[in-house]
């Protein structure tokens, strides 16, 4: 592959369709500044914000675009909430849309046939093979991202933080609690 | 089109397995490829669904068989040769051969790698009043276009709830056959498990798919 991925990439920088150059630093953006970290940003600040979260939950766009220090943030952001009673999952099984600018490259998982055919049919049968069991009451809600709305969960902030900061939250705040795979880290799992 | 990309409610192929501690990319083409797909996007070459149907169009053997970004890859080359970007015989050379078919904008430069960090917007001015509102039953059609549609097949059929709307947007099915973006609603139709996968499904389940309003008709 490596080599026919230069054959191309010589092809195109020969005829002047792309700089090398340009192609190093999207690279580099997605290895180094833009990744899950940004989103649990997000999800740190609508855990201590009301008001954030009131505006995150109705414009999810919107309302990261007001945090200046998370990467730009395209339309049609969408983010839902996990409650005691709802546990949200994100998918896309016709492709691999994901909201790369709050949480970088998907994972290889999220893109391949075994999540991609199971999450919309046995979403409980995918969380145990996270090792994640929910109550049998809960209910499961399953976002397929079939257009070009992006969907982060809102995981539920973990019970023991009381007074912590924007900053040690978002440490608890895994990529896949966001994508709906996974909880977030307990108090305990940090180094406080 | 029905094609093995549609994999929704599929069974057979085994359990997720996250890989911990996973590197952004497995190797440092797999980046090359990433870069090159948005860069040669940002050159208005082709848009999202041309790219999406240039991986469903790959054999499904390919499809099936390859990791996401030998995907990425083999549809990237395909829809350049397609479009007349690049020629067969220097793909086979590595080389350029022939002279550089216009650009519709400028290449992208490290100056401003921004034109492809932020995601574009896909929301139009609608062509008409919306026929759907929150709460309303649709059922989703029972179509089977042999082109690129966003409507997966495991919910043909069914009847689901209008949960959302979210303004008009581009129509992939439109744009992929070249007559324009045609805008139109968009829905978030959620579906009980069991209208989708029968009476044994687990009943605390509930999906959603983003739906155009032309996939959706009255019940």
């Amino acid at each position: 592959m490596q080599l026919r991925v230069r054959a191309l990439e010589t092809i195109l920088t020969e005829k002047g369709y792309v700089d090398p150059k340009a192609l190093d630093l999207i690279i580099e953006a997605y290895e180094t500044k833009i990744g899950p970290h940004n989103g649990a940003r997000v999800v740190a600040k609508a855990w201590t914000d009301a008001d954030f979260k009131r505006r995150l939950l109705e414009d999810g766009s919107a309302a990261v675009a007001t945090l200046g220090h998370v990467s730009r943030v395209g339309d049609h952001l969408v983010a839902v909430e996990n409650t005691p009673q709802v546990h949200n999952m994100v998918v896309c099984t016709l492709c691999s849309c994901y909201p790369w600018e709050v949480l970088g490259l998907p994972p290889v998982w999220y893109k391949a046939a075994p999540y991609r055919s199971r999450a919309v049919k046995d979403p409980r049968g995918v969380l145990a093979d996270f090792g994640i069991t929910l109550a049998k009451e809960t209910e499961i809600r399953v976002w397929d991202s079939t257009a070009e709305t992006r969907f982060i969960v809102l995981p539920m902030r973990p019970a023991g933080t009381d007074g912590w900061s924007d900053e040690k939250l978002a440490e608890l705040v895994t990529r896949d609690s966001m994508i709906g795979t996974g909880l977030p880290k307990k108090p305990g799992e940090v180094a406080r | 089109m029905n094609g093995v990309h549609d994999m929704g409610g599929m069974d057979g192929f085994g359990k997720v397995e996250p890989e911990p501690n996973e590197p952004v990319f497995h190797a440092p083409w797999e980046g090359r490829v990433m870069a090159m797909n948005r860069a040669m996007g940002a050159t208005g070459a082709y848009n999202i669904d041309m790219s999406r149907f240039s991986l469903e169009s790959l054999p499904p053997t390919d499809y099936l068989g390859s990791s996401y970004y030998r995907k990425w890859f083999l549809g990237l080359e395909r829809r350049l040769l397609a479009l007349g970007y690049v020629a067969a015989d220097e793909v086979a050379a590595g080389h350029a051969k022939h002279p550089a078919k216009p650009l519709k904008r400028p290449p992208l430069t490290s100056a401003d790698i921004d034109r492809v960090m932020t995601r574009g917007s896909f929301g139009r001015t609608p062509q008409g009043p919306a026929r759907y509102k929150p709460g309303d039953r649709v059922r989703a059609k029972n179509i089977h276009p042999t082109t690129h549609t966003r409507l997966p097949r495991y919910v043909r059929g069914h009847v689901g709830v209008v949960e959302r709307l979210h303004g008009a947007q581009v129509f992939p099915d439109s744009t992929i056959l070249g007559k324009g973006e045609d805008p139109q609603w968009l829905y978030t139709v959620r579906f009980d498990s069991q209208e989708l996968w029968g009476a044994d499904a687990d009943p605390t389940v509930k999906v959603s798919i983003d739906a155009f309003e032309p996939y959706l008709e009255q019940v």
